[in-house]
């Protein structure tokens, strides 16, 4: 994994964000804020037989957490979500190929955490979190 | 400018001082620190955890209450340190120094004790736009138990308190006006005695909130009249987990106590107390002993080094270098007034790139910046500005190291807009 944070695909999904914006008639909506810092994400989904058909987010925030989300709406169109269901952190960092601190760990996870709460509850988010590292 | 430069370091001796922060010689990333965030806390010179140390090695016991020699020592100790605290900001008695945790504390004490015994429905407790979060939200809270009612002085976008709209906001309603000597996002100093008038001349009184004032400007509470002024040692080269209120004697006769229990009485029975003298009727429990000594310790230090007036004019220094030389960074823009108006600190955003990520690449070059609203959110509501970094200066800063701010904002620039 590289050491430096600020890798040129992060940057590039941070400029440019992919699937951002709003699906028109999503069945699943969900916002989530990181109280620390302010960063902000909503992700919206389009579901048919248990597998996402189209996802997109919104959000504001510093570039990990925003690339992190554009980086996982690509991967998770068309997935089951029985596949989603078991996602963590190491699913994540893979798609960003850089080593997180405890600081930044918040960051790089809200958008999981915000789609894992948004499909099955909040409860579902066991906390793969920096508190638990 | 590097001839100015040195002129400015030998005048304070900076280079000899830094001799006395052992962590301003560690390294961070393999690089020296160079640390920018003092108006978050500032760092301690070895007098300072000295005196702390002997504290705990040589004299190690309770205060106010031990006949034998220990405790004697202590308490001499501890008392010696509020006088030092008392004659700092020219107070006029050490009674009038009440020990809290620290300038949170400090103000929540008044709100409390004060602002519950002597708040109504249709009372108005004045604050401003640019106070830091310790001096909104005991005032909001007591609002609410009172039924008094909290106003806000706004802010101009320069970063000025609006002082035109000040005399249409204090009326005969304003109970209390609260307001910081500095701000700690803008920087600004504004008219701490004139400020103070005005609330007197509405029958108000005047809480100052001096974090960041006590700690970087000279203060003289009987020249600025105010009623209180709250301060952190922390911030100041002292410890954590001790602060000061100060306020004026007749005040904390009338004031019922904060917290209760031991030390803060005269005496009790099965139905009732009587408190102790001020200040320690509102000194509750065993104290912060060595963190007294150590606030003492600090303020000796400052002194020796040059007293307050001779640091504020060195920071005033470092921060119009500071404020020209970031005029250099692409898309950096300052919030705040002009330097001549501020303390040592200046907060700014970069264009395209978040306070955090900026933040964290000044970090990977070993400078230390606070990134977020910095406890002020409504400053920044009022800017429109979601957060910043800052960028905060002590006596122990060194010109050069502006220069490294500088560069490391323009690799930032370079890593997000030319990738
Ligand atoms: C202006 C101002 N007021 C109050 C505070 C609160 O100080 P403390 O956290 O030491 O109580 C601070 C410190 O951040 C400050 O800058």
């Amino acid at each position: 994994m590289n050491d430096d944070l600020y890798q040129a695909n992060i940057i590039d999904h941070y400029q440019h964000p992919r699937h951002y914006g709003h699906l028109e008639n999503p069945d699943i909506v969900y916002h989530d804020v990181n109280p620390n810092c302010g960063d902000e994400i909503t992700i919206e989904l389009k579901i048919e037989d248990d597998v996402i058909r189209e996802a997109s987010f919104t959000g504001h925030g510093c570039s990990i957490s925003q690339a992190s989300a554009s980086m996982m709406m690509e991967e998770i169109q068309g997935k089951p979500l029985a596949e989603l269901r078991g996602w963590g952190k190491e699913e994540i960092l893979d798609l960003l190929g850089v080593k997180i601190g405890p600081v930044r760990m918040k960051c790089a996870l809200l958008p999981l955490k915000t789609l894992k709460a948004g499909v099955w509850g909040p409860s579902n988010w066991d906390g793969e979190d920096a508190d638990d590292m | 400018m590097s001839e100015k430069r040195s002129e400015l370091v030998k005048q304070l001796n900076v280079e000899e001082i830094r001799r006395d922060f052992p962590v301003l010689s560690r390294k961070v990333h393999g690089v020296p620190l160079i640390y920018l965030d003092n108006a978050a806390t500032s760092q301690k010179p070895m007098a300072v955890i000295e005196a702390m140390n002997l504290f705990y090695q040589r004299e190690n016991s309770n205060v106010h209450r031990g006949i034998h020699t220990l405790s004697e020592e202590a308490t001499a100790d501890y008392e010696a340190a509020r006088k030092k605290i008392a004659r700092f900001i020219n107070a006029k008695s050490w009674r009038e120094i009440i020990y809290t945790r620290n300038a949170t504390e400090s103000i929540n004490l008044v709100a409390y004790s004060w602002g519950l015994a002597n708040l109504h429905p249709g009372d108005e407790v004045l604050i401003t736009e640019m106070e830091h979060h310790a001096n909104i939200v005991p005032w909001q809270l007591i609002a609410e138990r009172t039924g008094a009612t909290l106003r806000y002085v706004p802010i101009t976008l320069q970063g000025y308190l609006d002082l035109d709209k000040l005399n249409g906001l204090l009326t005969e309603k304003t109970k209390m006006f609260a307001f910081t000597a500095m701000s700690n996002v803008l920087g600004t100093i504004p008219p701490v005695k004139m400020l103070v008038e005005k609330a007197h001349a509405v029958g108000a009184l005047a809480l100052v909130d001096g974090a960041q004032a006590v700690s970087h400007m000279p203060v003289d509470v009987q020249a600025w009249n105010c009623d209180f002024l709250a301060f952190s040692a922390h911030k100041m080269c002292g410890p954590t987990g001790i602060g000061a209120l100060y306020a004026k004697r007749q005040l904390l006769e009338e004031m019922p106590p904060f917290l209760s229990g031991g030390d803060m009485i005269r005496s009790v029975w099965m139905d009732h107390a009587t408190w102790n003298d001020v200040p320690h009727k509102f000194e509750a429990g065993t104290p912060a002993i060595a963190e007294a000594i150590g606030f003492g310790a600090a303020i000796d230090y400052l002194q020796k080094i040059g007293g307050m007036e001779a640091i504020h004019r060195y920071e005033q220094e470092i921060i119009a270098a500071a404020m020209t030389a970031l005029q250099e960074v692409e898309g950096l823009r300052m919030i705040g007034p002009p330097p001549e108006d501020r303390g040592g600190l200046i907060s700014f955003a970069l264009d395209g790139i978040h306070p955090h990520d900026a933040a964290a690449i000044l970090d990977q070059d070993g400078i230390a910046v606070r990134a977020g609203h910095h406890c002020a959110q409504p400053s920044h509501d009022r800017l429109g500005i979601e957060a910043t970094d800052r960028a905060s200066f002590y006596f122990y800063n060194l010109p050069e190291e502006i220069d490294m701010l500088v560069r490391s904002l323009q690799r930032a620039q370079a890593i997000f807009h030319h990738p």
